[in-house]
């Protein structure tokens, strides 16, 4: 089977609530036939039938419910302690819960950690992505593509502890003279600028960027893949025709075509990383000292602070205020994903 | 001889071919080389992190030890002890995860593909699988804690972790199944239903049978990603240093929690052990992995 009929089987029209399947037999999305019934006759209704149905019926309700759960959950276990916070809630960088009697927490310097973290892998993983996915799908020989695309899926499967460790004791002091050269030479830049630890100490913003680059490398590869996957090979062909070079067959189609598809995967790439717990735990070291806006800050992030936390879960008030910045936490990575996904649905993605 | 024919058969030349401009040429190769780099970027932290730990962790995983022994009784400085305690915890909260996970999310799948077809319900449950699938470890393990620790009373024990795996590994069941069943020809179905053979037994007996390969290969690939979770667990239970083969009772020791713990005796033998916890969890990620591989090239999805 050619490449272009393959995309053109892959997107029928109207189908976007099915998830895309791409098998070497080419993907088969027609919905399953229901039993016919003759009009003559009347319409039988097995007991087994009906038990089946409201199970799986009940079982696609529960999973809307659980999302519904969640929220409802953490706000009903928030709101006591934040009747009971002493300090603004949105616009305070104290987290002292130690006495639940004196409950004075805020949120604003965990959003700039695990906003600054995140957005800095984000930079440093979206040029790689799309470099590796175009490497995969439109370089590399046929025979490699598929275990190359493995390896870079192996990525994924390493646990974020292991992460943690490895970018907290190994990559942390080789990139102690890196730090230290951006701080002296680039110190002008605000970002660059003294944060609220040494830049030599490895435990800021700067290491844990690089660790959550690596993590979200592969989930957006695998959008990318995906997406840069489906190009209209005719669109290519085309281009070849005029007499493009391979770069500027994918400068003019295959990037175009694929580009809202990629946002999408490193919006879900962000997601993830806003979420990332355990890494930073083990790699930014926590002070009380607020931040200066610089990217060698260290501190806490939403997450980190949650599992920072996890020793004082004994007081209902305590947990509540933990609760809190997680619900904050499970907003954003609501609408980021909900962005992400609505990116996808919207772009090339299922699309001629 | 003809001669009309010898135009065609000569290779075009020059007038109609242009040479590629040296610029055009140097774009494309520094095309070529950025993106091949892109590729070997991503490699080396694989690499690195993998020699890392075999180099660290090598040591104590040869110990005859460590495979039937616990941490009980070590002091900081104390090398030997074994994983033992840890092995159990984290088969057993992931098995009792699958073990609620995995039918909930097969019938979730079933209800997608075979009943719910562009139902508004079946568009709001893919919506929200979605979601549960970008939901942070930590938002589940505080949500199973506000549910099960707060509000139901139970203390914290090796089973609400399991629960909480549970909201990780939906997804990739619902995922895994829903693609699965979608792959099964139509022709099976309508052969069935031709039989006068109802619904609910097509699908039991012949669309599940036919994806059960792809299925079970999705099930354990979600196995090994909720088997390196760490964060739930360090909200859900306490760590135990002995053996604790009850779920619902006492601090449990799992391998995520071992090596995150294990960082705080910041002795050697503290790092000696935390090192040989990494690789062993890793091992067993890649084990399992494996199994799923061929698992699928064992039984791939016959469709005709």
């Amino acid at each position: 089977m050619t490449e272009s009929t393959n995309s053109q089987r892959a997107a029928p029209p109207g189908e976007n609530g099915a998830a895309p399947v791409n098998t070497p037999e080419g993907p088969v999305l027609e919905a399953p036939l229901t039993p016919p019934n003759p009009p003559n006759e009347k319409k039988v209704v097995r007991v087994g039938d009906r038990i089946f149905r409201t199970m799986a019926t009940a079982s696609g309700a529960f999973v809307v419910a659980l999302i519904a759960a969640i929220g409802l959950f953490l706000l009903i276990r928030a709101i006591p302690a934040l009747h009971a916070n002493e300090a603004n809630f949105l616009l305070s960088g104290r987290w002292e819960t130690g006495d639940p009697e004196h409950l004075a927490f805020g949120i604003v310097d965990l959003a700039w950690i695990t906003v600054a973290s995140s957005v800095f892998a984000l930079v440093l993983a979206m040029p790689v992505a799309a470099g590796i996915a175009l490497f995969l799908t439109q370089y590399a020989p046929r025979v490699l593509a598929r275990p190359f695309a493995y390896v870079v899926d192996l990525l994924a499967a390493v646990p974020s502890v292991i992460y943690g460790l490895w970018g907290a004791l190994v990559l942390a002091p080789v990139l102690k003279p890196v730090a230290v050269w951006l701080n002296t030479n680039l110190g002008w830049i605000p970002i660059f600028g003294d944060g609220n630890v040494p830049a030599d100490s490895g435990s800021n913003v700067f290491t844990a960027g690089i660790v959550l680059a690596v993590m979200i490398l592969p989930i957006i590869t695998g959008v990318a893949r995906e997406v840069f996957a489906r190009t209209p090979s005719a669109q290519i062909e085309g281009a070849l025709a005029l007499g493009a070079t391979k770069w500027e067959v994918v400068r003019t189609t295959v990037w175009p075509f694929g580009r809202s598809g990629f946002v999408g995967g490193s919006m879900l790439g962000l997601g993830r990383a806003l979420g990332e717990t355990v890494a930073l735990t083990v790699i930014l070291s926590y002070t009380y000292e607020g931040p200066h806006y610089s990217i060698f800050d260290a501190g806490a992030t939403f997450a980190s602070r949650i599992a920072l936390g996890s020793a004082e879960f004994n007081d209902n008030l305590t947990v509540g205020a933990y609760i809190a910045a997680g619900l904050v936490l499970f907003v954003s990575t609501f609408a980021v994903n909900a962005l992400a996904r609505w990116i996808e649905s919207s772009s090339g993605r299922g699309k001629e | 001889m003809r001669t009309d024919t010898a135009d065609i058969e000569r290779p075009a030349r020059t007038p109609a071919f242009q040479p590629l401009s040296l610029g055009r040429k140097v774009r494309n190769h520094a095309a070529t080389t950025l993106f091949a780099l892109a590729f070997v970027v991503a490699v080396i932290p694989l690499l690195w992190v993998l020699v890392t730990l075999v180099r660290r962790g090598l040591v104590p995983m040869l110990n005859a030890d460590w495979w039937t022994h616990s941490f009980y009784g070590l002091l900081p400085n104390d090398f030997g002890g074994g994983i033992y305690h840890a092995l159990v915890g984290t088969l057993e909260q992931t098995l009792v995860c699958a073990l609620i996970a995995v039918p909930l999310g097969v019938s979730v799948g079933i209800f997608l593909i075979e009943y719910g077809r562009n139902s508004r319900l079946a568009k709001t449950t893919t919506f929200m699988v979605d979601i549960l699938s970008g939901l942070p470890s930590i938002v589940a393990g505080l949500f199973i804690y506000a549910l099960w620790i707060t509000t139901f009373g139970f203390d914290r024990s090796g089973f609400a972790v399991s629960l909480s795996l549970v909201l990780l590994m939906l997804p990739v069941v619902v995922r895994v199944t829903e693609t699965m069943l979608m792959i099964v020809p139509d022709e099976l179905r309508e052969a069935s239903y031709a039989l006068g053979v109802p619904k609910w037994k097509t699908i039991v007996k012949v669309v599940l049978p036919t994806s059960l390969s792809g299925i079970l290969t999705g099930i354990i690939l979600g196995l090994a990603r909720v088997m390196g979770e760490t964060a739930p667990l360090l909200i859900l239970v306490g760590y135990s240093r002995a053996i604790n083969f009850n779920l619902f009772d006492g601090p449990m020791a799992s391998l995520p929690l071992t090596v995150y713990t294990a960082r705080k005796t910041s002795t050697e033998a503290g790092e000696y052990r935390m090192w040989g916890a990494a690789l062993t969890l890793v091992l067993l990620i890649m084990l399992i992995n494996l199994i799923a591989t061929l698992l699928s090239k064992l039984f791939a999805v016959k469709t005709k």
